[in-house]
């Protein structure tokens, strides 16, 4: 093992200390020690990656592999595709309400927890609980909720709130709404716990200060607060956006696309695809695209977060 | 925090508070819904599951369909048990190394390594999945649990790393480098010094990775035949063969939601830290 006096000296520049010295042991330790990680990350992730990539670009139709260039043709004829049309159209209509949902039934939340009022932690519990139940267990209550027949709609026809009332899950018009209301259900308590993290994080005195230049409260909370939330926005949506775009379970389980393509989306079309229809080259390039799409939001974030801890 | 809540105590008055609290049970009310629903609707027998009142208490609650429900979802409830507890360990033991290793022994280039290992954990898994299929398929491990287990050991290695990685960037240099002078190996150091105060972290993502892998859907459905189809694919099942028995869905619901639910109920601090961090926030 390592000569003691070499310790403080390998951390600071051990590839150097590796070429000019002998093979250490110790030193190559730090390096076996992640390499089964890298190893299984490049392969399982950017080796996978590049082979979707490439089967998105053949011909390949049926069980037996077909490795037959297809140039660009996949990805020309999906968006030829009205199944494929309407699935954009509803991963983006959905994101965007499930985005609105999420942050502002969690900024509302927040808001309310702050102002000291009695049983937060209770409170604050109840609305996180969902984040810990499976969507498959979301899709299933709410599937019978969102029952046009005897769920939602017989307790507001109770409560005379029948303007409330509509065919929620059979209906094209409106299964998406049903679907926004699960998901929403499901995670609006992260942007509660963040929101409520970044209001508490707000030092009394800056609020003070405000009231004492004769600030309003509502003067205040717009110009003060609702600035001060703006990064922890960003990274909601940024979170939930990726989220929102991948979503397969709760659709598998209310709706599997239906009724027609009212709430198909790519990762359930992909699936179908590939493990139903065996179109391998269609959903490998169902795939890549929403691969891009997950990529374009993330990848700023990812760069962004890591410069800001490496300034601090 | 007395003074702050003093000062909003005489500022609140009553109106405002009375609304607050309003608005809070309202919410409240939103998310227990659905609770409320499959504790309702699963104590209920078939014949009491009416199409008329069926947001009302059962008029003689049983255990019928708990009992219908456990003696379908047995078996995948047992699988999920075998799945998740190797994976849970693995991972968590995969991710300390790598977050001491990329807190403790920063090589040149560790920062690119660490970025392109959170990528991919943010990747939709739709993008790995063919050839996931086709590789297990090669090795004899589709359609089973160890095939699972592979899986989400592989793709669990971001978010552990990351939350082992954030945990050990707060253990000072200067105690490892003590250790380094007293001639303590590069294991030494992790065995001596990180391993005996990791246990926060470990909760953080053993909690995490169960909660994760217990839940999660997708690759279980495309990984696994029936036989060895774990709970939330069994779950989905139901809905299948089982459609008009509300009763038993709801039950089965609950089965799969039970172990997640009992340690959010007992270790929920931890469980937040971890939702957390994949936000990138450690």
């Amino acid at each position: 093992m390592a000569v003691a006096s070499t310790g403080a000296a390998a951390r600071e520049r051990p590839t150097r200390g590796r070429s000019l010295g002998s093979f250490s042991w110790d030193r190559a330790t730090p390096f076996l020690l992640i390499a089964p990680s890298i190893i299984l990350i490049a392969l399982f992730v950017y080796g996978f990656i590049g082979y979707t990539a490439f089967v998105s670009t053949t011909k390949w139709y049926g069980i037996v592999p077909d490795y037959t260039s297809a140039g660009l043709t996949q990805y020309t004829d999906l968006f030829g595709l009205p199944r494929f049309q309407a699935d954009i159209q509803n991963t983006i209509q959905f994101t965007v309400l499930f985005l609105a949902g999420c942050i502002l039934l969690g900024f509302g939340a927040a808001v309310l927890l702050d102002q000291h009022v009695r049983g937060t932690i209770l409170f604050q519990n109840i609305f996180l609980f969902p984040l810990a139940i499976a969507f498959v267990v979301t899709g299933t209550v709410w599937r019978w909720i969102l029952n046009p027949n005897f769920g939602i709609n017989l307790l507001l026809e109770q409560l005379h709130l029948n303007f409330l009332e509509s065919p929620w899950l059979a209906d094209t018009r409106t299964a998406l709404y049903g679907l926004v209301i699960a998901a929403v259900w499901q995670m609006s308590g992260f942007c509660m716990a963040m929101f409520l993290a970044g209001l508490r994080a707000i030092p009394d005195e800056l609020r003070e200060a405000a009231r004492v230049d004769g600030a309003s409260e509502g003067r205040i909370f717009l110009r003060l607060i609702l600035p001060l939330m703006r990064p922890i926005t960003l990274s909601a949506v940024i979170i939930l956006g990726h989220i929102s775009l991948k979503i397969f379970d709760l659709v598998v389980v209310m709706t599997f696309g239906g009724p027609g393509y009212a709430t198909d989306m790519p990762s359930l079309y992909m699936w179908v695809a590939v493990f139903r229809q065996n179109l391998y080259g269609r959903g490998a390039a169902i795939a890549i695209v929403l691969l891009l799409m997950v990529a374009l939001l993330i990848v700023p974030y990812l760069i962004w977060s890591l410069r800001q801890e490496t300034e601090r | 925090m007395s003074t702050a809540s003093q000062a909003a105590g005489r500022r609140a008055f009553r109106p405002t508070r009375l609304l607050t609290y309003a608005l809070l049970l309202v919410i409240a009310v939103f998310y227990l819904l659905p609770i409320y629903v499959m504790a309702v609707t699963a104590l209920k027998s078939f014949i009491d599951v009416s199409h008329t009142t069926p947001w009302q208490f059962p008029s003689a609650p049983s255990l019928e369909a708990f009992g219908n429900a456990f003696s379908t979802l047995a078996p995948s409830f047992y699988n999920s048990v075998l799945l998740v507890v190797p994976a849970t360990i693995l991972s968590a033991l995969l991710g300390s190394l790598n977050g001491y290793v990329l807190s403790k022994w920063r090589f040149r280039g560790a920062d690119l390594v660490f970025t392109l290992l959170l990528f991919g954990m943010f990747i939709p898994y739709q993008s790995i999945l063919l050839p996931l299929v086709l590789v297990l398929q090669k090795i004899q491990l589709y359609g089973g649990i160890p095939g699972l287990i592979l899986t989400h050991v592989v793709y669990g290695i971001p978010i552990t790393t990351l939350i082992f990685r954030n945990y050990y960037a707060a253990v000072p240099t200067e105690l490892i480098e003590a250790a380094r002078i007293d001639g303590a190996s590069v294991l030494g150091v992790y065995r001596r010094i990180l391993l005996p105060i990791s246990m926060p972290g470990f909760v953080v993502v053993l909690i995490w990775q169960f909660t994760s892998i217990w839940n999660e859907f997708l690759f279980a459905v495309t990984l696994t035949l029936p036989d060895q189809w774990p709970i939330t694919v069994a779950l989905n099942g139901l809905a299948g063969s089982l459609l008009a028995h509300y009763e038993i869905q709801m039950a089965g619901a609950l089965l799969t939601a039970l172990p997640p639910l009992v340690i959010y109920v007992v270790l929920g601090r931890y469980f937040i830290r971890g939702l957390l961090a994949g936000a990138l926030k450690g």
